[in-house]
């Protein structure tokens, strides 16, 4: 029979090597958030433009093309608001600031506090979209029946490469709880007149 | 030859036309897109290949096992390896992938350019329909299936399009360059057309785009492709591609369309119009929760059929409908239909099943409480 | 390779009673429990199957509402995932491992209890929110066995959080295993067995443990992170708070490929040591089979986005999933051709296992053209979230996993009971359970093609012949496992007495033993040469 304390010794470096490993690949998992972050900065996957641009010097602007940006407005579920952009488009050239305008308006007759998230189409455009204002950075706190103009200050990086003409900007306004749950309806499976079982 | 065609061609007509001949489609369509083009094509190449090697090493295989059973091979080899062959097995399927990869990138890359678009529609999943908002022309809408309930309860015979159909279809002009932008009210949905090769993903908070040119006119059907809840498999896409100036005349129908119903909001409707009118528009937009007969599903989705709210105070029904009730499914309808129809919803739910309210609403009662 | 082979029939004696079975820390009791475990959920996942494919037998709803045939399909994925597949292959590796290296029982007996009785407890939480549900107590868990956010997150069901418990109490059990296995392969094997010498089964075992270990605590991570943004504020997939629901999904799939590589592995190992005994030959080229199952493994990690196509990347992102995914081909291709070759001029026979293992290359191949297939992007914006993806991993999974452990226990099942199994019911098993796959899977192909989509209780009327002949294979299938439960049950219990070797040709440690094994074997490690 094999020695009962020398077979746990050989086992202890390996399985402490292992749970080290599950640790470390744990960890991983979390770090993929940031990660996810940082890619998409780099990247400017998925849209996501960054926080507010703080410029050093004036931009270059390239007086050659202009390009349209498209600005859409969206709600999330059935929040009570009222939000669209003031134009639906704009032409402006690259690198020249912009400020343009969405209204929101709160009809419900409780005070809402909302926050928009903004979206970039085509993706791989955001990260030469930069906003140096814009409601966005900030929770949108409305009144009953209270209207609003929200500004946006941006510009389109001259670097936008030629063949995009035409970037999209959206934002979708949530409603800011500490909790964003929906309670599903309970599911029963009654006997309905319709249905068996 | 003629002679032969003619009656042939009018014989598969027939049995195709016969509702008894079985649709067994076996293959994808091309499509009316040059991105369903080449998915079609990219399929094609690379089904084809997978059949020749399929050939290859299924015939390999059913020959050794009738060649080399042990009845007819008692003795076996013992040969174990033969690097040579390796190799070539390994670089062989090296150089029929790379063989695939090189159309089908090409394919990709062409589909991926959604710049210079003649023009943009905003599509919004929901749960569970869609919402099109057409950039720029003030004409938006929502798309819900329009299949009977009776139909999927079996209960009523169905139609042809069952499940396919909805109230107001997406139409679009033919070659066009048309810019699809996505999102989603609550969770992800997918927007899928086959017969245009697009599908994509809708995700709340995001805005994902496409493209198409549809080359034939016609009416397409897709469905949601991404599970999004009990009601997935209910919400239809149907788009009608029509000549460019078919399209423009149904913009303005449209749009004289909203004129009409914001005038429609200000006359004052009769009893009777707003039951009929009510009924059909219930049907379509409260009935898939709250069912056909108002009863709802116990513990699910209430009852309407003798509930407080049906029969009690107005403000307060009108409220739940316009606004809906946070922290449940109960969506706010206010942003989705007209002050007529909410308000024939309204006096309809109030009024029928036995309910007995008696109070007739008015577009303008809605209006008001908006 | 021979073996000095002791027998201790005086210290054969095992523990009795319920306590046997409660704190056993024997390979081969908890081998047989986890494969009992994996019999009992492949029933209960089978009819959640039957089911479903009796709603979508006809178009129109005629049993379950929507709402209750999305939790279906649900639990249907999840049991058959992490209740079936994946512990049998366990219990394969605890009952056969040992045995094959030469040891007396695993690195760590007692850890190797806690692995098993977890799965248990694991799933009665998971099954007993069904329960609830049919009862009329809320939903289980209905979003998909991949619960992508938001719809398990903001509008999960209130079970979704007994299903995160119960996902990390699987993933405990799994990471367990894991290890218990990389510390048994590595420290355990008989003098002389070095690790180009180990049998094929341990070499692919040793593999998928890596695997285990590396992505399991990344599951675990991605569902603590849904319950947190359920319960504790964080806003890691919802858009309002800055979080992202593409990023579920990246998580999760880095998980989920390598996952549906950890559900093959083993099968390949199953495979390669069956092939070469009813071929009465050895295997082709061991070191490729090897060097290809330690490719497949790296490359799993470097193509999980070709389940994410239709989520908006950028061209590039596009671009480089399609070709690692292409990639894999290329390993996956060697192993089917040194299969085939260890067959060439072999002296083949056709016993019950070889039927299994033979319709395995078929199948499986199969599988693996739709799968190269799939991951062309542009074909597979017409591919994803349609019947043709679920009929691309219902045949990896069912007429390749599932048909690998069949084989697995065809072939083992004398060395463990003693007993030769009834070959005739075996043969009946097969050619109903091989043909039946076939109608219920293969017409998916097509619906696919047509346009159906996937996760929908109602559909067209243009994909009703084919739904309707899926939905009497499925039956038939079903119907079929019964025959199977049979014939284990009566080979447990007697049949003509089985020898050492077992099979004509059959090599190996455990091929040296007596038939049935005994229930310590090994104490003394045999000399391997």
């Amino acid at each position: 029979m094999t020695d009962h304390n020398q077979q746990t010794n050989i086992n202890k470096p390996v399985v402490g090597k292992l749970l080290l490993l599950v640790a470390m690949m744990f960890g991983f998992g979390y770090a993929l958030v940031p990660l996810y972050d940082v890619f998409c900065e780099v990247t400017g996957l998925n849209g996501k433009t960054g926080d507010q641009v703080n410029l050093t010097s004036a931009p270059v602007v390239d007086g050659s093309r202009l390009v349209r940006v498209t600005f859409l407005a969206s709600l999330n579920e059935s929040m009570p608001w009222e939000f669209k952009p003031q134009q639906s488009f704009i032409e402006v050239y690259p690198g020249k600031p912009t400020t343009i305008n969405y209204i929101a308006k709160n009809k419900s007759k409780e005070s809402i506090i909302g926050q928009a998230v903004p979206s970039v189409a085509p993706g791989l455009a955001a990260a030469y979209f930069q906003k140096t204002e814009c409601f966005c950075f900030t929770q949108q706190e409305l009144k009953p029946g209270e209207e609003k103009l929200m500004p946006v200050t941006f510009i389109v990086d001259s670097e936008l490469p030629q063949h995009m003409n035409e970037v999209i900007l959206s934002y979708t306004f949530f409603t800011s709880t500490e909790n964003n749950q929906v309670s599903q309806p309970e599911v029963a499976l009654s006997l309905n007149q319709d249905h068996k079982l | 030859m003629r002679a032969v065609s003619r009656p042939l061609g009018l014989a598969c007509l027939l049995l195709a036309s016969n509702p008894l001949y079985a649709d067994y489609q076996l293959n994808l369509k091309p499509g009316v897109t040059s991105f369903s083009q080449g998915a079609y094509d990219i399929h094609t190449i690379v089904m084809w290949i997978c059949v020749v090697i399929g050939i290859v090493v299924y015939g390999a295989m059913t020959y050794s096992i009738l060649k080399h059973r042990k009845s007819n091979n008692p003795s076996p080899s013992q040969f174990d390896d033969n690097t040579t062959i390796e190799i070539l097995w390994t670089v062989i399927p090296v150089l029929i992938l790379i063989a695939i990869a090189i159309p089908a990138t090409k394919v990709l890359l062409d589909m991926e350019d959604t710049s210079n678009s003649d023009m943009s529609i905003k599509i919004t999943g929901y749960q569970w329909k869609w919402h099109y908002d057409y950039v720029g022309e003030d004409v938006s809408f929502f798309s819900n299936m329009s299949t009977p309930k009776e139909q999927i309860s079996n209960q009523a015979a169905k139609t042809e399009n069952y499940l396919l159909e909805v109230d107001n279809t997406v139409v679009v002009p033919v070659d066009t360059k048309i810019r699809f932008l996505f999102t989603a009210n609550d969770v992800i949905h997918a927007w899928w057309v086959p017969a245009f090769g697009v599908k994509k993903d809708a995700i709340p908070g995001f805005i994902n785009e496409s493209w198409a040119s549809i080359q034939e006119p016609g009416i397409y059907r897709g469905q949601c492709a991404e599970l999004c809840g009990a009601n997935h498999g209910f919400m239809p896409i149907v788009v009608e591609a029509k000549s460019k100036e078919d399209y423009l005349a149904w913009l303005d129908e449209k749009k004289a369309e909203k004129v009409a119903a914001a005038a429609s909001a200000e006359k004052t409707w009769t009893m009777d119009e707003l039951m009929a009118h009510g009924e059909t528009t219930y049907n379509t937009n409260c009935a898939a929760c709250h069912m056909a007969g108002g009863e709802g599903l116990p513990g699910v989705f209430p009852g309407l059929k003798g509930s407080a709210i049906a029969i009690g105070d107005v403000a307060k029904h009108i409220d739940v409908v316009v606004n809906g009730v946070a922290g449940t499914g109960m969506q706010a309808f206010g942003p989705q239909l007209n002050d007529a129809d909410l308000a024939a919803i309204i006096t309809y739910e109030r009024n029928a099943w036995g309910n007995n309210a008696g109070d007739m609403v008015q577009p303008s009662d809605v209006k008001s409480a908006r | 390779m021979n073996a000095v082979v002791e027998e201790h029939h005086d210290h054969d004696h095992k523990p009795t009673g319920i306590g046997r079975w409660l704190f056993s820390t024997n390979h081969k009791d908890i081998g047989s429990m986890y494969l009992w475990f994996a019999f009992t959920m492949f029933f209960v996942g089978g009819a959640l199957a039957l089911i479903i494919r009796a709603e979508l037998f006809q178009p129109g709803m005629q049993i379950v509402e929507p709402e209750f045939f999305n939790q279906l399909t649900t639990l249907h994925g999840l049991i058959m995932v992490f209740g079936v597949i994946m512990p049998a292959f366990v219990g394969l590796a605890n009952w056969q491992l040992p045995m094959m290296i030469g040891a007396p029982d695993m690195a760590l007996p007692r850890m190797n209890n806690w692995s098993f009785w977890l799965l248990p407890a694991a799933f009665g939480l998971l099954l007993a929110s069904l329960a609830m549900s049919i009862m009329g107590m809320g939903s289980a868990p209905n979003f998909g066995w991949t619960f992508y956010a938001p719809l398990s997150t903001t509008y999960g069901p209130d079970s979704t959080d007994y299903f995160i418990f119960s996902v990390h109490l699987m993933g405990i059990s799994s990471v367990m295993g894991a290890i218990n296995v990389v510390a048994t392969i590595m420290n355990m094997r008989a003098p002389g067995m070095s690790y180009m010498k180990m049998p094929i089964f341990v070499w692919t075992w040793f593999i998928t443990a890596y695997l285990l270990i590396a992505v399991m605590p990344v599951l675990a991570g991605v569902v603590t992170m849904m319950l947190t943004d359920r319960h504790f504020g964080t806003s890691f997939f919802d858009a309002a708070g800055g979080g992202d629901p593409v990023m579920f999904q990246h998580i999760f799939w880095f998980f989920g490929h390598p996952e549906v590589y950890i559900m093959i592995l083993p099968a390949f190992g199953i495979i390669s040591q069956i092939v070469p005994t009813f071929s009465r030959k050895p295997l082709f080229g061991y070191s490729s089979m090897v060097y290809a199952t330690a490719s497949i493994a790296f490359l799993s990690f470097i193509v999980w986005a070709h389940h994410m196509f239709t989520t908006g990347m950028p061209v590039a992102g596009e671009l480089f999933f399609m070709y690692s995914t292409m990639l894999i081909a290329v390993p996956t291709g060697v192993k089917v051709f040194n299969w085939i070759s260890t067959m060439w001029r072999g002296a083949l026979t056709f016993e019950t296992p070889m039927l299994f293992a033979i319709a395995f290359i078929f199948l499986f191949t199969m599988g693996g053209f739709t799968g190269l297939m799939l991951c062309i992007v542009p074909a597979d914006f017409q591919y994803h979230d349609t019947y043709f993806v679920v009929a691309h991993f219902h045949y990896v999974l069912v007429t390749g996993a599932a048909f690998s452990i069949m084989a697995a226990v065809y072939y083992w099942l004398p060395k463990w009971t003693g007993n030769m199994y009834d070959e005739t019911l075996g043969k009946w098993h097969f050619w109903l359970t091989c043909i039946s796959a076939n109608v219920l899977f293969f017409p998916m192909h097509f619906v696919g093609l047509a346009g159906m989509p996937r996760r929908i209780p109602d559909y067209a009327l243009q994909f009703a012949e084919f739904n309707q002949i899926a939905s009497i294979g499925a039956f038939v299938f079903g119907f079929s496992q019964l025959i199977f439960l049979y014939l284990v049950i009566k080979c447990v219990r007697g049949g003509k007495k089985a020898t050492s070797e077992v099979w004509e040709g059959a090599q190996g440690l455990e091929f040296e033993l007596p038939s049935p094994a005994p229930f310590h074997s090994y104490t003394t490690p045999p000399e391997v040469k």
